[in-house]
C-alpha cells in the first residue's frame, strides 16, 4: 500500500512540475492542479494507511486499528482552499484570454515589465478607450472628503491610457 | 484575555462582514472600514502593553489542550507585528480616500484590505504549522483580489505570476507541513520545538523544515526565489502596492524568524546558508532596481534588498542580531509603505511613474519632497532616522560575529540605496518636467494621501529619535526567541482559558 501511495505521489508532482513548466498558461493551471493533489495525497499518507477502523477510540480498544483523523481533516481543509485558489486562478486564465488572445507564459511576462503607462488625465467623467476598460466596472462615485471638482489638466502628453503601446521611456 | 488574544483576527474578520452589508453606501464602507482599521491598530497596541511585560499570550482554541487543538500565541514579536500591522492598514485605507482615477478605486477594495488583515494577523498569532498554512492561504486570495482590482492587461499580467509562483510555494509549504506531521507527529510549534530540543524527532522532519524554509523563502522574496516580486508588485493600484510592499514578504520573514528560531536555536548550517542568501539578498536586490526605471519598480527591488538585511540577523543568530531583524522589520514595513505611497502621489501629480517623464516636483511641491526625503534616507540608513539604528545594530552585530563580508555588503547595500534614491530625488524632483511647465497636473484631493504619508513619516522619526525604547522592546523580543523555552511552557500550560 505504502509502495503504490508513494509512486502515485511521485507520478503526480512530477507531471505537475512538467505542467507547470509548459509555455501556455492553461496547462500551468492544470498543472497546479495536479501538483497539489499529489501534495494532498502525501499530506494524507503522513498519518497512517493501514486504518482499518473508525477514528473513535474506545474504553479498552486498541488506538492502533484506528485511522488517524487529523491528515483527513487537513486534506480536507487543502482540498476545500485549493478548490477555491483554483477557481480564482480559472477567472484569472479567462481574463487573459479575453485581454491576450494567447496565453502564454513569456507573452504575460513581456505585458507585465510593460513601461508604465502615463496615468489618465484627471477628469469629471473617464472615457474608456480600449477593450481593456470595457470589463473595469466603473471607478467609486464616492468623492474623497474635500475633493474639489476637477480642473481641466493642462495639455500634456496624450497618452492614453491602457493603450497597447506604453510609453517611449 | 482569551478575547484581547483572538481580537486581531476578529476585528478584521467583523470589519470585513461590516464592509460588505454595507456596500450600497460607499460613505459607510469608508468609515466601518477605518474603524475597524483603528480597532486593530488599538488592539495591537494593547498586546503590544501586555507583551512588553514579558507575559506570552496564549490560548487554545475550542479549550482543547495543546496537542489537540490550535494555539494562538502572542509574544513580544508577534504583538509588535499585530500593531504594525494595523497601522499601515489604516494609513491605507486613509492613502486610498485620496482622489484616484485608477478603476480599483471601489467599494470592493475596503473588504479585501480587511480580508487581507485577516491572514495577515492569524499568520502571525497562530501557534500551530498547519494554521499558519490556512492563514497564509487567507492572505493570498485576499492579495490576488487586490492585486488585480481594477482589471486590465498589465495587471492581469503581473496577477498571473503572482498567482502562479504564490500557488507553488504554498504547495510546498503544505507538502512540509504534512511531511513534518508524519515525522513528528505533531503539529503545534511549541510541542515541534521541545521535540527537536530534544532529539526526539528523525531526520526526515529537518528535511520537511528545510522544504518549509523553502517555501517561506519564496514568499519572503530572497535571492533565488525573488523574481516574481519587481514582476508583479509594480502593475497594482498604488495603496494596494504599498499595503503588499510593507507586509506581504514580511509575513514569510517572521514565519523564517519564527521557525528557525523555534526548531533551530543554536547556530548550525541553516544558518549559514541563510547568511550567504541573505548577503545575495542585499546585494543583487540593489542592483536590480540600479537598472530600473520606474519609481515603483525601483521600490520593488529594494523589498527584495532589505529583505535580506533581516534574515542576515536571523542568520547571525546572536541576540543582537536578532533584535536588529526585529527592528529591522518594524522600521522597514512603515518606511516602505510610505515610499510606495509617495511615489503613487509623484506619479499623480507629474502623470507618470517613468522616471524619463517626471520631473519639477521639488519646484512644484517641496513638501512632497521633504516626506520624500525622510523614508528615503531611512532605507539607505542615514541617521537620525530609523533605518540608520536597525542598520547599525545588524553591521555591529556582524562584526561582533566575525561576519565581516556580511558586514561589508550591508554597509555597501547601504550605500548604493542611497545612490538608487539620490536617482528618483534627481529625476522626479531636482530636474524640471519634461514637458515643460504644461507637464504637472492638479494636486487636488490628495490631501488624504498626504495625511497618510506625514504619519507614517512622522512615525520614522518617531522611531529613530526615540530608538531606545523600541531598541529595548526588540532586545526583549529577540531574548524572547532566543529562549523557546518560555514560549513553550506558555503553550503546553494550555494557557489563560
Amino acid at each position: 500500500m505504502e509502495i503504490i501511495v508513494a509512486v502515485t505521489v511521485g507520478l503526480l508532482v512530477t507531471i505537475g512540475i512538467w505542467m507547470l513548466l509548459d509555455r501556455g498558461l492553461l496547462r500551468v493551471v492544470l498543472g497546479i492542479v495536479v501538483l497539489g493533489n499529489g501534495v494532498n495525497l502525501a499530506v494524507f499518507s503522513a498519518g497512517r494507511l493501514d486504518g482499518r477502523a473508525a477514528a473513535f477510540v474506545t474504553e479498552g480498544g486498541a488506538p492502533a486499528l484506528a485511522a488517524n483523523p487529523l491528515p483527513q481533516a487537513l486534506v480536507l481543509t487543502a482540498i476545500v482552499i485549493g478548490f477555491a485558489l483554483f477557481v480564482f486562478a480559472l477567472a484569472v486564465l479567462k481574463r487573459s484570454f479575453e485581454l491576450h488572445g494567447n496565453v502564454e507564459t513569456d507573452r504575460i511576462t513581456a505585458v507585465a515589465e510593460e513601461p508604465a503607462p502615463d496615468l489618465p488625465a484627471p477628469a469629471k467623467s473617464v472615457t474608456p478607450t480600449s477593450g481593456d476598460s470595457a470589463a473595469m466596472q466603473a471607478a467609486g462615485t464616492s468623492r474623497a472628503p474635500g475633493a474639489l471638482p476637477a480642473t481641466p489638466p493642462s495639455a500634456a502628453k496624450a497618452e492614453r491610457h491602457g493603450a497597447a503601446a506604453g510609453g517611449h521611456a | 484575555m482569551n478575547a484581547l488574544i483572538v481580537s486581531p483576527l476578529l476585528i478584521p474578520l467583523a470589519t470585513l462582514v461590516a464592509t460588505l452589508l454595507a456596500r450600497r453606501s460607499p460613505r459607510l464602507v469608508t468609515a466601518l472600514s477605518l474603524t475597524g482599521a483603528l480597532a486593530l491598530t488599538a488592539a495591537g497596541l494593547v498586546l503590544v502593553g501586555l507583551a512588553a511585560q514579558g507575559q506570552i499570550l496564549a490560548t487554545q482554541a475550542g479549550g482543547w489542550a495543546a496537542p489537540y487543538g490550535i494555539t494562538l500565541v502572542i509574544d513580544r514579536l508577534s504583538a509588535a507585528m499585530v500593531a504594525i500591522t494595523g497601522i499601515v492598514g489604516t494609513a491605507t485605507l486613509v492613502f486610498a480616500l485620496a482622489r484616484d482615477e485608477d478603476p480599483a478605486r471601489g467599494p470592493d477594495f475596503h473588504p479585501l484590505v480587511h480580508g487581507l488583515l485577516v491572514g495577515v494577523c492569524g499568520a502571525f498569532i497562530t501557534g500551530d504549522v498547519f494554521n499558519l498554512y490556512v492563514w497564509f492561504e487567507v492572505l493570498l486570495v485576499g492579495s490576488f483580489a487586490l492585486l488585480v482590482l481594477g482589471g486590465g492587461r498589465r495587471r492581469l499580467a503581473g496577477t498571473v505570476v503572482y498567482v502562479v509562483l504564490n500557488l507553488v510555494a504554498t504547495m510546498m509549504f503544505l507538502l512540509a507541513a504534512g511531511m513534518l506531521y508524519g515525522a513528528s507527529g505533531s503539529l503545534n510549534m511549541a510541542l515541534l520545538a521541545q521535540a527537536f530540543a530534544a532529539g526526539e524527532v528523525p531526520a526526515t522532519a529537518h528535511a520537511s523544515v528545510v522544504l518549509m524554509l523553502t517555501a517561506f523563502s519564496i514568499k519572503a522574496a530572497l535571492f533565488p526565489v525573488f523574481g516574481w516580486l519587481p514582476a508583479s508588485y509594480h502593475v497594482a493600484w498604488t495603496p494596494v502596492s504599498a499595503l503588499f510592499a510593507g507586509l506581504l514578504t514580511k509575513v514569510g520573514v517572521y514565519a523564517l524568524i519564527r521557525l528557525v528560531t523555534l526548531f533551530w536555536p543554536d547556530a548550525g548550517i541553516a544558518h549559514e546558508v541563510l547568511l550567504w542568501v541573505a548577503c545575495a539578498t542585499m546585494l543583487i536586490g540593489v542592483l536590480g532596481a540600479a537598472a530600473q526605471v520606474e519609481v515603483r519598480r525601483i521600490l520593488s527591488f529594494h523589498i527584495v534588498s532589505q529583505v535580506g538585511y533581516m534574515i542576515l540577523g536571523l542568520a547571525l543568530a546572536t541576540p543582537l542580531a536578532l533584535a536588529g531583524a526585529v527592528f529591522y522589520l518594524i522600521h522597514h514595513i512603515v518606511v516602505k509603505a510610505n515610499l510606495f505611497f509617495i511615489g503613487g502621489i509623484a506619479a499623480r501629480l507629474t502623470g507618470s511613474e517613468r522616471l524619463a517623464a517626471m520631473g519639477g516636483l521639488y519646484a512644484r511641491a517641496p513638501w512632497l519632497a521633504i516626506l520624500f526625503a525622510i523614508p528615503a534616507l531611512s532605507l539607505a540608513g542615514i541617521p537620525p532616522l530609523s533605518g540608520f539604528w536597525a542598520k547599525f545594530v545588524l553591521v555591529k552585530a556582524s562584526l561582533d560575529a566575525s561576519a565581516w563580508i556580511a558586514a561589508a555588503v550591508a554597509l555597501v547595500t547601504g550605500l548604493f540605496t542611497l545612490l538608487s534614491m539620490s536617482k528618483i530625488w534627481n529625476e522626479a524632483f531636482l530636474k524640471p518636467h519634461p514637458a515643460g511647465d504644461a507637464g504637472g497636473r492638479s494636486g487636488e484631493g490628495l490631501r488624504p494621501g498626504l495625511w497618510a504619508v506625514g504619519a507614517l513619516a512622522a512615525l520614522t522619526v518617531a522611531i529613530g529619535l526615540g530608538a531606545g525604547p523600541v531598541m529595548d522592546y526588540a532586545v526583549a523580543a529577540a531574548e524572547q526567541l532566543g529562549a523557546p523555552d518560555a514560549y513553550i511552557a506558555a503553550v503546553t500550560a494550555g494557557g489563560g482559558r
